[in-house]
């Protein structure tokens, strides 16, 4: 948002960022490391290298937001900031500790998450000696940060241990809440085939309960049992404990907002993006890239004193690896599923929507660059629009060039 | 994708796995008969999470088993007893909205 924001913001504006972390991760690199695709340092940079000379650059954590007062309060020395407006970005983490038992002597022993730098290092170093067994890859609960990564780490770990020779001694489980690998029905349809051929067993509508670390077993609240040799899983996902402290979070401290305009429900001179929200987009990385693009207008237009954009649809556009150096692509929204069709340009591609394919996986490993190099500095990716393209999409034709806010409730 | 069924004397859309696709054309005497294909009779208690569910969906919050538990209108253990095996999609389906889903 600075490097959209420090460029066009009318003069007398100053920006102030207020960074959690020293360090910027690229989180979708972090599905690749423990397969030792990616080292683990490849994932990381100093935040402050990407933020534009014009702005203020202060890193601490945040004790607190006043609403009322218009103040963020950090934990530096109790620092107090004043704004005029706010933009509040703080993310998304894991909290294993929600769920009982999966905390204690075996975290990052035999039970890991991929979804923090140490844990996806932590996991690289296990797999690396790992002799086999019954490996459990597992959701606890919806939302969370990347629905489809643990999928992709199911499929990735079918490649790693048939590269190892050693895939006749790994039984590879997916384990998850909901009704199944796939719930949306054409990615149902194009999909469905794939855990079969890959040999991975689903237990589905599984709610966690609690982890028994002693006898290596998770164990639903329907009382359904499923035993681990190693169990990877993804915690329950929560927004920042500065929104909490700020006492304007849901019961996961995610910020109450409007999905089109990106104004917060807390204040209007308060905007969110990205998975801090609670908007009910996936809370993956295309999704903030779209959403500070349509966000930058509408700060623009809030100090004019004009009406916001309804503008932002849902729109997330993800690489999905399948293993086997394939990976497919899905585009959609708040009001398309995935479906079938090209992109970025219409009828033409050169990727394909929901088909596996090696360019897709190319496009994938290729993405890293574009992070690093495009994303974050807030440079436009050609032929990508913030909202969905329908065009080059196979979609029903009674759904097409609906209107964003009366299709609203769909989803 | 969508079908049209008769339930309970009333024509409603629901999707391949029978899940309502228009929340409002769901009823009470639709739930009811919903309820009973899952092999569930409905009492006050199975209305009441029936209307924090609806009322959920209304504000776009995706619902866990977890999140259910801490919603003051159930525990988790009535909540499985009320809709046995599988519970949120069973408790779904009756309350007529569709199951939970993810982005693929």
């Amino acid at each position: 948002m600075a490097n959209h924001l420090h460029k066009v913001l009318p003069s007398g504006w100053q920006i102030t960022i207020v960074d959690q972390e020293k360090n910027h991760y690229y989180q979708p690199g972090w599905l690749f490391v423990p397969f030792d695709i990616y080292k683990p340092s490849q994932t990381k940079k100093k935040g402050i290298n990407f933020i534009p000379k014009d702005v203020r650059y202060i890193q601490s954590e945040i004790d607190r937001i006043d609403k009322d007062k218009n103040e963020v309060s950090l934990m530096n020395d109790g620092q107090v900031l004043k704004y005029d407006l706010l933009i509040i970005g703080t993310g998304t983490h894991i909290v294993p500790e929600e769920i009982e038992g999966m905390l204690g002597d075996h975290w990052h022993k035999d039970v890991f998450d991929f979804y923090t730098y140490d844990g996806a290092k932590n996991l690289r170093q296990k797999l690396k000696s790992w002799k086999g067994g019954k490996l459990v890859v597992h959701i606890c609960e919806m939302p969370i940060k990347c629905p489809v990564a643990p999928l992709e780490f199911a499929f990735l770990s079918d490649s790693f241990f048939k590269n190892k020779h050693m895939r006749d001694q790994v039984e590879i489980t997916f384990v998850t809440p909901m009704s199944g690998a796939f719930t949306k029905p054409k990615a149902t349809h194009e999909l469905g085939h794939l855990l079969e051929e890959k040999n991975i067993r689903m237990v589905t509508d599984f709610a966690i309960e609690k982890v028994d670390a002693e006898s290596k077993k998770i164990i639903d609240y329907g009382g359904t049992e499923v035993e681990y040799d190693l169990l990877v899983t993804v915690p329950t996902n929560m927004g920042s404990d500065c929104i909490e402290r700020s006492g304007f979070g849901d019961e996961l401290n995610f910020v109450p907002t409007n999905k089109n305009t990106l104004q917060t429900k807390v204040k209007e001179n308060i905007f969110a993006l990205g998975d801090a929200t609670n908007i009910p987009a996936s809370k993956a990385g295309s999704v903030v890239h779209f959403e500070a693009e349509i966000l930058t207008e509408n700060i623009l237009r809030y100090i004019k004193g004009e009406a916001l954009k309804e503008e932002y649809d849902g729109h997330a556009n993800c690489f999905v690896e399948t293993g086997g150096g394939k990976a497919l692509l899905i585009d959609f929204n708040y009001t398309h599923e995935p479906t079938t069709g090209t992109f970025p340009i219409p009828h033409v591609g050169p990727l394909r929507l929901l088909k596996e394919s090696r360019m897709n996986h190319m496009g994938k490993l290729a993405f890293r660059w574009i992070y690093w190099n495009m994303m974050i500095k807030g440079r436009h990716i050609p032929f990508i629009s913030p909202v969905m393209n329908e065009e080059g999409h196979d979609i029903d034709p009674a759904l097409a060039k609906t209107k964003h806010n009366e299709t609203a409730e769909v989803e | 994708m969508s079908n049209e069924r008769t339930i309970a004397g009333h024509n409603v859309q629901v999707n391949d796995e029978g899940f309502m696709t228009d929340i409002n054309q769901w009823n009470q005497e639709v739930a009811s008969a919903l309820a009973e294909e899952e092999g569930v009779e409905m009492t006050d208690r199975h209305w009441e999470v029936v209307n924090f569910i609806q009322d959920q969906y209304k504000k776009e919050v995706a619902l866990s088993i977890r999140k259910m538990g801490k919603s003051g209108v159930v525990d988790i253990k009535e909540f499985y007893s009320l809709f046995p095996n599988g519970p949120l999609k069973k408790a779904s389906k009756i309350s007529g909205i569709p199951k939970p889903q993810s982005c693929i």
